[in-house]
C-alpha cells in the first residue's frame, strides 16, 4: 500500500467497566504520541451503533485508513468491529483490538497500574496494525445433505426434522436397528407413557421417509472435507441378510438348526437369549434379522443344513455377503452417538456378577417390558417375584473411583423403577441415594408420587451387598449395607434383589469418533461443545453439530431439544447456502519450503498435504482453521499465518515490552 | 594484480582451517588467483605485517573460531581495519559454536574447574593466568579470558557468513567463486543454501507423509537404516530446521544431522526452533508418557543449541 498509515484510535468506557480503573484522558493523551496515530476518541460504549458510526465518519473525514478499538475480549466484539470497518469502506482486516477489559480492568487492583497496562496493549495493538494487510475470505458452498451418527432417539429426531424440511439425510447406526437405549426402556418417566409407543412411530417413520436414507449396521469410517464438503466413507458389516428382499416374516429365526434361542442377547441385557440368527426386537426397525458370525453353526463351522436359507421365500439370506463401503458427501454433520451403561462389574463390592439376583437397571427395564424375556414379569433367578427389593443410586457416578459427574438420569428411572417393582410385584422397594436430583418439569411431584406410594428412600451411599448373614432375618437373603446419613448409623437391608443404577459413560468408541471428526472431548470423555451456554450443539468443527447422550448425560426431553436444535443448526448453515470462511489462514512461503513435511503430522484439520511434483507442502485454504500449529512446527519458516505473521507479532511484542 | 586475502583463527579447533586445506587441488587454484598476505596457521606472517598493511588494502579476510580471549578482539578489530569484506567462516564464527557451549557456565566457574577442580589438576599455588606477567625482568602479555565467547558480528561487521562446522567444499568454493567473479549477494547474506538439509538429502523422498514420533533413539542404541529418513526412523536428525548446503554430508555417513549449518534466514533462535520441531512431532497428548519420551534427550541444551548457545536468546540473558 502506498498511500501514508493514518490510525484511528477508540478507546471504549464500557460504562464503568474500563473508566473506573483505567484512567481514560491519560490513555488518550498517550495514543496521540503512538506512531501513525491521526485520530484518538473515547466512547461510553464503542458497540453501540453511535460508538461504530464514529469509525465510519473517520473513515470518511479523516482519511483513517486503520483502526484499533480498546475494549473489550476480541471473542466478544472483533466481529462487530470489522463489520464496523467494513460497512465504512474499510478492509475489516485491518482492524485490532486491544482488550482492555478482561485482561486489564477486570483484573488488575490499582488504577495506576491498570493504566500502564492499558497502555502498553494499546501500544502493542497499535504497532500491529500498521502491518496488517488486507485480506480477503474464501467462501464455500454447503452442501445440502446431512450425516447422522447414531440412530437413537437423537438420530431419530434430528433426521425427521431435516428430512420433513427437504433435506437428503444418511442415518448411520452401528446396531442391526435403530432406537439406541431409549428402545429397551419400558416406560418413561415422568409421564410413565410407554417408550415404546412413543419411539417406535418415529422409527416406521424414519424407515418410511423418502428423504432418509437408513444404513444400520454400519458404522462411519473416514471424514474428509470441512463444513460444507464432507467425503464420508461409511462401512456396512455383513448381515448375512438381504435387507431389500427381506420382508422381516421370521421363518428364517423359527426354522434355525438351533430349536431353542440359547445365546445371551445383547438387545436384553444378556438376560435374554435368542438364536444366532435374530431380530433383536419385535419393532426393530428395519424388520430385518442378522446372522451372528460367532454363533452360526455355518459361518463358525461350516456345518450347518441352512434350514434358515431353506426357509426364507424371497432368498434374502446369502452367507457370502462381506464389509461393503458406501461414499457419500454431505455439507454437514450431527453426532448423535449416545453412552453406554456403566460397567456394573467394575464396583466388586456391589456384587454385579456374583450374586444372581443382582440386576442393573437396563435388566430390570427389558424384565419389566411386556416383549422382554421375562413377558414383563419381575423376577428372581428362581422365577418367584421378589419381596424387598433394593435400589442402589449413583452406580458409577458421583464417586471418585470411577466418574466424578452426575448421570442426571438415574435419580429419576430408579424412582421410576421403584414404582414398577412395587406396582407389578407389590415389593416394598428401599431406594438408597446420596441425594435426590428431580429438577424438571414434573419430576418432584413425580418423587412424591413415589413416596406417598410407600417407596421407601435411605439416605446414603451403599457401601456393600453381601449375603454373609449376621441374623437370622438375612439368612438367604441380599444384605444391603448403608449408612443412613439421615439416621447416623449404618443400615444393614435384607433383601431379594438388588438393582444397580448405572451410570452413563461415554461410548467405547467415542475416541475414533472424536480424533475421525477433529472434535474435542471434556475430561470425563463428553464430547466438547463450542460453548456451554450459548453455543451448546455447536463444535470446534464448522459444520459438526453433537446432539443427546454424546456430549453429557441427559434425559430424553433435553436430548430431543439438542436433536432438533442441531438439525436447526443444519438447515441454516444449508439455507445460508455458502459460509465465510477464516480470514487468519496458514500459508506455505513455496520458495522456504525444504519439503520436510513436518507440517503435514501435526496438522490437526488435515489441511497439508504434500506436492510430490514441486516437493513443497501445500495447505488448503478451506480445510485450514487457523490453530497455528504448523507455523510453530515448521522449521524453515516457509509455514506462515495470516494476521498471525512474524513482523506483527514481534511488533506487538515491543509495544508491550514499555 | 591478485586480491589479496587473510585467513585468521580466533576459538577455534583447527577443523576450518583443515577445511581450506580440504579443498584439495582446488586450493592450487585458489593460491593462483588470490595473494594470502596472512594465514597464521600455514604460513608465518606476523601481526606487523598486516599492520603494514594500507587500511582496506585485504580484499576479503576469512574469520574463524568464536571470540574469547582479548587477543581475538584485538586481531579481528585490526583486521576488520584493513579489509574491505570479512566473512565469519564456520559455526564458531557464525554462532559462537563449540567453544560457546561454555556459556553456558560463568566465567570464574570455567576457570576454576580448569585451574583447580578438574580432577587431573594439580596446582597447589594457584596459579591463574594474568595479563600482565614479568618472567626474569621480561614483560609477557597474556591474553584476558573474557566473559564470555562471542560470535565474530558482536565484536566487529560482518559481511558474509560461511556457516558448517566445518564449512563443506562446496561451500567454500561457492563462497571464492562469487567473492572473484563480483557476485556476491547482498551484505549479511548467509552464503549456504536457502532450504533446510532435507531439501538435499536423499532419503526425504522415503519419509512418511506424516512425521508423528513416539519414540526418540539415539544413535548408539540403533543402527540407522541407510535407506530411510533417519527422523522418521526415530533418529533426532536436525535436518529440517538446519540450513542445507552441505549436501547432507552426515546423513550419508549414516548419522543424523547435528545442526551446524545453523538455522535459516529468519528464524531468531535455532535451538528454539529446534524445540519446536520436535515438540510438535512428538505423538502423545498424555504428560507422562511425554515425559518418558523426552528421557531420551538428556542434554537438550548440547542437542539444540550444539552451535549457536552464544546467538541464541538464552545467553541474552548474560547479556
Amino acid at each position: 500500500m502506498d498511500e501514508e498509515t493514518r490510525i484511528g484510535v477508540y478507546i471504549c468506557h464500557c460504562g464503568r467497566n474500563i473508566a473506573e480503573k483505567v484512567r481514560i484522558d491519560e490513555l488518550l493523551d498517550f495514543a496521540k504520541t503512538l506512531p501513525n496515530v491521526t485520530v484518538v476518541r473515547d466512547y461510553k460504549y464503542m458497540c453501540s451503533d453511535p460508538g461504530q458510526k464514529l469509525i465510519a465518519e473517520d473513515v470518511e473525514e479523516k482519511g483513517i485508513n486503520r483502526v484499533v478499538v480498546a475494549a473489550c475480549s476480541p471473542t466478544l466484539h472483533e466481529n462487530t468491529f470489522r463489520n464496523a470497518c467494513r460497512r465504512a469502506g474499510l478492509n475489516p482486516f485491518l482492524f485490532q483490538m486491544a482488550n482492555i477489559r478482561e485482561l486489564d480492568a477486570w483484573v488488575t487492583e490499582s488504577v495506576e497500574d491498570a493504566t500502564e497496562k492499558a497502555k502498553a496493549f494499546l501500544r502493542a495493538a497499535v504497532n500491529r496494525v500498521a502491518l496488517h494487510e488486507e485480506l480477503e475470505v474464501g467462501k464455500t458452498k454447503i452442501n445440502p445433505n446431512v450425516l447422522i451418527v447414531g440412530g437413537g432417539i437423537a438420530g431419530i429426531s434430528a433426521a425427521l426434522v431435516l428430512a420433513e424440511a427437504g433435506v437428503k439425510v444418511y442415518l448411520v447406526e452401528k446396531e442391526p436397528t435403530i432406537g439406541g437405549n431409549m428402545a429397551k426402556f419400558d416406560k418413561t418417566f415422568p409421564t410413565l407413557d410407554c417408550a415404546a409407543c412413543i419411539l417406535t412411530p418415529k422409527m416406521t417413520a424414519v424407515k418410511a421417509h423418502s428423504n432418509i436414507e437408513l444404513l444400520t449396521y454400519s458404522e462411519v469410517e473416514q471424514v474428509e472435507g470441512y463444513v460444507g464438503n464432507f467425503r464420508v466413507r461409511i462401512k456396512k458389516k455383513p448381515r448375512y441378510v438381504k435387507e431389500d428382499l427381506c420382508i422381516g416374516c421370521y421363518e428364517c429365526v423359527e426354522d434355525c438348526l438351533f430349536a431353542e434361542p440359547m445365546f445371551p442377547s445383547e438387545f436384553e441385557m444378556e438376560i435374554g437369549k435368542r438364536k444366532p440368527i435374530y431380530i433383536p426386537f419385535p419393532q426393530a426397525v428395519p424388520l430385518v434379522p442378522v446372522i451372528d458370525p460367532n454363533t452360526c453353526m455355518w459361518l463358525t463351522a461350516k456345518k450347518c443344513p441352512q434350514y434358515c436359507r431353506e426357509a426364507c421365500e424371497p432368498d434374502a439370506i446369502d452367507f457370502n455377503m462381506g464389509e461393503e463401503y458406501a461414499d457419500v458427501e454431505v455439507g454437514t454433520i450431527i453426532v448423535a452417538t449416545g453412552y453406554k451403561p456403566f460397567d456394573a462389574a467394575r464396583i466388586p463390592q456391589y456384587g454385579f456378577g456374583k450374586y444372581e439376583n443382582v440386576y442393573t437397571s437396563l435388566q430390570v427395564e427389558r424384565m419389566l417390558n411386556s416383549t422382554g424375556p421375562t413377558g414383563g414379569e419381575v423376577l428372581l433367578a428362581n422365577g418367584k417375584k421378589p419381596e424387598r427389593v433394593a435400589i442402589v443410586h449413583c452406580v458409577g457416578s458421583r464417586d471418585e473411583n470411577y466418574n466424578r459427574y452426575c448421570s442426571k438420569v438415574c435419580c429419576m428411572y430408579s424412582i421410576k423403577l421403584a414404582r414398577l417393582i412395587k406396582e407389578r410385584t407389590g415389593a416394598e422397594v428401599y431406594n438408597f441415594y446420596i441425594d435426590i436430583r428431580a429438577a424438571g418439569k414434573a419430576y418432584e411431584e413425580f418423587y412424591k408420587k413415589a413416596m406417598e406410594e410407600g417407596v421407601y428412600f435411605i439416605r446414603g451411599k451403599v457401601a456393600e451387598v453381601t449375603d454373609i448373614a449376621k441374623s437370622e432375618e438375612e439368612k438367604g437373603k441380599l444384605v444391603v449395607v448403608a449408612e443412613d446419613t439421615l439416621l447416623g448409623r449404618v443400615r444393614r437391608i435384607p433383601v431379594d434383589m438388588v438393582v444397580l443404577s448405572v451410570g452413563l459413560e461415554p461410548q467405547e468408541d467415542v475416541d475414533r469418533i472424536r480424533n475421525m471428526l477433529k472434535l474435542s472431548c471434556s475430561a470425563d470423555g463428553w464430547l466438547l461443545e463450542r460453548h456451554p451456554k450459548l453455543a451448546p450443539v455447536s463444535t470446534a468443527a464448522e459444520g459438526i453439530f453433537i446432539a443427546g447422550c454424546c456430549q453429557g448425560p441427559k434425559d430424553i426431553p433435553e436430548t430431543v431439544a439438542q436433536a432438533e436444535a442441531a438439525a436447526g443448526e443444519a438447515l441454516s448453515l444449508i439455507e445460508r447456502g455458502e459460509i465465510e470462511l477464516e480470514p487468519n489462514i496458514s500459508f506455505i512461503r513455496r520458495e522456504r519450503c525444504s519439503g520436510c513435511r513436518i507440517c503435514i503430522g501435526v496438522c490437526p484439520y488435515g489441511a497439508i498435504s504434500f506436492d510430490e511434483e514441486e516437493k513443497v507442502a501445500v495447505i488448503n485454504p478451506a480445510l485450514c482453521r487457523g490453530c497455528g500449529t504448523c507455523v510453530a512446527a515448521c522449521p524453515s519458516k516457509a509455514a506462515q499465518q495470516h494476521l498471525f505473521m512474524d513482523e506483527e507479532i514481534y511488533a506487538e511484542i515491543e509495544g508491550v515490552l514499555l | 594484480m591478485k586480491p589479496k586475502v587473510a585467513l585468521y583463527w580466533c576459538a577455534s579447533c583447527g577443523g576450518c582451517e583443515e577445511a581450506v586445506v580440504d579443498l584439495a587441488e582446488a586450493i592450487l587454484d585458489v593460491v593462483n588467483r588470490v595473494d594470502i598476505v596472512f594465514w597464521p596457521v600455514a604460513m608465518d606472517f606476523k601481526r606487523e605485517d598486516v599492520e603494514a598493511l594500507q587500511d582496506g588494502e585485504i580484499v576479503a579476510s576469512f574469520i574463524n573460531g568464536g571470540i574469547r580471549l582479548s587477543e581475538h578482539v584485538e586481531m579481528v578489530e585490526l583486521l576488520r581495519r584493513k579489509s574491505q569484506l570479512v566473512f565469519a567462516f564456520g559455526a564458531c564464527a557464525c554462532f559462537g559454536g563449540i567453544p560457546g557451549l561454555a556459556n553456558a557456565s560463568m566465567r570464574d566457574e570455567l576457570l576454576n574447574y580448569v585451574y583447580s577442580e578438574a580432577p587431573t589438576v594439580e596446582n597447589p599455588e594457584n596459579i591463574r593466568p594474568v595479563p600482565d606477567y614479568k618472567l626474569d625482568g621480561v614483560k609477557l602479555d597474556v591474553p584476558e579470558f573474557l566473559e564470555s565467547c562471542k560470535p565474530l558480528d558482536e565484536v566487529i561487521d560482518v559481511d558474509y557468513y560461511i556457516p558448517g562446522c566445518p564449512p563443506s567444499v562446496g561451500v567454500i568454493v561457492d563462497a571464492l567463486n562469487a567473492l572473484l567473479e563480483g557476485n556476491l549477494p547482498p551484505k549479511g547474506s548467509v552464503l549456504a543454501s536457502q532450504k533446510s538439509v532435507c531439501h538435499d538429502c536423499r532419503l526425504n523422498t522415503t519419509k512418511p507423509e506424516k512425521i508423528l514420533l513416539k519414540s526418540f533413539k539415539r544413535v548408539w542404541e540403533a543402527k540407522p537404516d541407510p535407506d530411510k529418513c533417519l527422523l522418521a526412523q526415530g533418529f533426532l536428525c536436525l535436518g529440517p530446521v538446519t540450513r542445507g548446503g552441505c549436501g547432507a554430508l552426515c546423513i550419508n555417513g549414516n548419522m543424523p544431522c547435528t545442526g551446524c549449518f545453523g538455522p535459516l534466514d529468519g528464524i531468531v533462535d535455532y535451538g528454539a526452533k529446534a524445540l519446536s520441531f520436535i515438540a510438535s512431532i512428538i505423538d502423545s497428548t498424555d504428560e507422562e508418557e511425554i515425559e518418558k519420551i523426552l528421557e531420551k534427550i538428556p542434554d537438550p541444551l548440547g542437542l539444540f543449541y550444539r552451535y549457536s548457545l552464544p546467538k541464541s536468546l538464552l545467553d541474552g540473558i548474560r547479556r
